[in-house]
């Protein structure tokens, strides 16, 4: 039996996203959707749920939309009574219901907005999370989210961002920005710089469950089941990524008991479909490369550097030689792996230090390596990193 | 239909060379054509260099005219045009060729109605 929470939680974007197709205004599509569940939570206690919840709620919206737009088209208001002459008779749930939650995604992440609108407007309107949850998770005050979530909607209406998903040539685009924005919201949970663990963990469950979404809305993209393979993969090690006092643990240390096997099963399930596929992208390799450490008791480096490689030839960058450097140094050696990462201009980003100062300390440059950790705890941006950072300066033999 | 401000933004100094130039001059008619063709192009405004402006400020009551441009850069506004289109998108692609026509970098504001 579903909770009216449940419900909100499963529906609330499906509902949002069918009216605003209905009235072509976010505003009153989200007032409506709170009224029918503000409604549903003074009825269903005693009624009990009805057979379809999210008709009743998509349908109580509407007439409620129609009711705030009659009282406004009464005293003059030109978009009101445009907008009720545009008001459906009856709601359709079927077909296009699944093609309104994705307008509605490419709206939200329109190249127009700024990244961090996007990330917001997805949260509020997809995932139903308030501008207090939103402002929390980001640790901004709520003021200010509010105020972004209103210069995103007014920009959308001001400027006619349109809400459809996007013609095929501009697709490839359109979707990597989708998914950089589910991507963020994933990160901002799982290497939050700081901020309660429990908003951060549902950051990271919510980028899934959009993910999932995504990929039931877009079945033959291979670089959506990709994200959601990693941050599935990423996702099933959060019980065993911090120790008893919050300090990281790093993935060859980690208690892979204590790994949600569901969700590994699931992650590399994709990827083998993703395989299969034979399409390629930054996501799916990424994911792949996440299979590899989820597999068996121990990570196979030589897969994992030979993913990395792929990875360099399609989308070369810093970040991307740094972690190929890690799985040289466990096939080749640190001394090989620190030549590379020395040839890298990443020294405003704390884990370049971090991993310098592991390969010098394995190269018994002790000296070294304090140094590079010092830098490393310097730049890092949460509590369970700078522990661990420090743990690790402080277990270096001393002179 | 909404209407869209395209304003082109044009570094200041010496314009491209001749060769150069006419190829761009070929591109934007070709644009223009296609936009007029359309039914989308409402205004036209090709402007002297920012060199030529004046700025009139309100101060006390009185008219303070300073040498322009208003604001100080290597770039500034060169020509701009107003077109109509259903909605930002359809505004974005006009947008799109015409940066690729003029060289330029254009930004796309939308109109009150």
């Amino acid at each position: 039996m579903p909770t009216i929470e449940g419900v909100f939680r499963q529906e609330y974007g499906r509902a949002v996203a069918v009216l605003v197709r209905y009235f072509g205004d976010i505003d009153l599509a989200e007032e409506a959707v709170q009224d029918a569940f503000t409604e549903a939570t003074r009825r269903w206690p005693e009624t009990g749920m009805p057979p379809s919840p999210a008709g009743w709620i998509i349908t109580t919206a509407r007439n409620r939309a129609i009711d705030r737009l009659r009282r406004e088209s009464s005293r003059q208001d030109r978009h009101a009574q445009a907008a009720l002459l545009l008001a459906p008779d009856e709601p359709v749930l079927e077909g296009p219901v699944h093609d309104d939650r994705l307008r509605l995604i490419f709206t939200c992440c329109h190249p127009s907005l700024a990244p961090a609108a996007q990330v917001a407007l997805t949260l509020r309107l997809l995932g139903g999370l308030s501008t207090g949850e939103i402002a929390r998770a980001f640790l901004v005050p709520e003021a200010t989210m509010a105020q972004r979530l209103v210069r995103a909607k007014g920009k959308i209406r001001d400027a006619g961002i349109p809400y459809r998903v996007p013609r095929e040539a501009d697709l490839p685009d359109r979707l990597r920005a989708v998914l950089a924005v589910l991507y963020l919201i994933f990160n901002e949970g799982y290497a939050a710089s700081a901020g309660g663990r429990l908003v951060r963990e549902e950051l990271c469950a919510e980028a899934i469950r959009l993910g999932r979404l995504l990929a039931e809305l877009m079945p033959d993209e291979g670089e959506v089941w990709g994200l959601l393979a990693l941050m599935m993969l990423l996702h099933s090690r959060r019980a065993a990524r911090a120790d008893d006092h919050g300090r990281l643990v790093r993935l060859a240390e980690q208690d892979r008991a204590l790994w949600d096997r569901d969700l590994v099963a699931e992650g590399q399930a994709i990827v083998r479909a993703c395989l299969r596929r034979d399409q390629p992208g930054p996501y799916q390799i990424q994911a792949a490369i996440n299979a590899v450490h989820s597999d068996g008791p121990a990570t196979d480096w030589r897969q994992v550097l030979a993913l990395y490689d792929q990875l360099m030839a399609i989308a070369p960058g810093q970040v991307v030689a740094l972690n190929r450097a890690v799985a040289v140094a466990e096939v080749t050696g640190p001394a090989a792996a620190l030549e590379l990462v020395d040839e890298l201009d990443l020294g405003a980003f704390h884990l370049f230090h971090a991993i310098r100062a592991d390969l010098l300390r394995r190269l018994g440059r002790t000296g070294e390596a304090g140094t590079a950790y010092a830098a490393a705890i310097a730049l890092a941006g949460n509590d369970a990193e700078r522990s661990f950072l420090q743990s690790q300066a402080d277990s270096l033999p001393h002179h | 239909m909404k209407r869209y401000l395209l304003s082109i933004y044009q570094p200041d100094g010496e314009p491209p060379a001749p060769g150069d130039l006419a190829a761009i001059m070929r591109d934007v008619d070709a644009w223009d054509q296609e936009l007029k063709a359309a039914g989308a192009w409402v205004f036209t405004g090709r402007l002297h260099p920012a060199g030529t402006a004046t700025v009139v400020r309100p101060q006390n009551g009185r008219p303070l005219l300073t040498d322009g441009p208003y604001v100080e850069g290597k770039e500034h506004i060169g020509g701009f045009v107003v077109i109509q289109a259903p909605d930002l998108d359809a505004a974005l692609e006009w947008g799109r060729k015409a940066a690729l026509a003029t060289t330029l970098p254009i930004e796309v504001r939308p109109l009150q109605d």
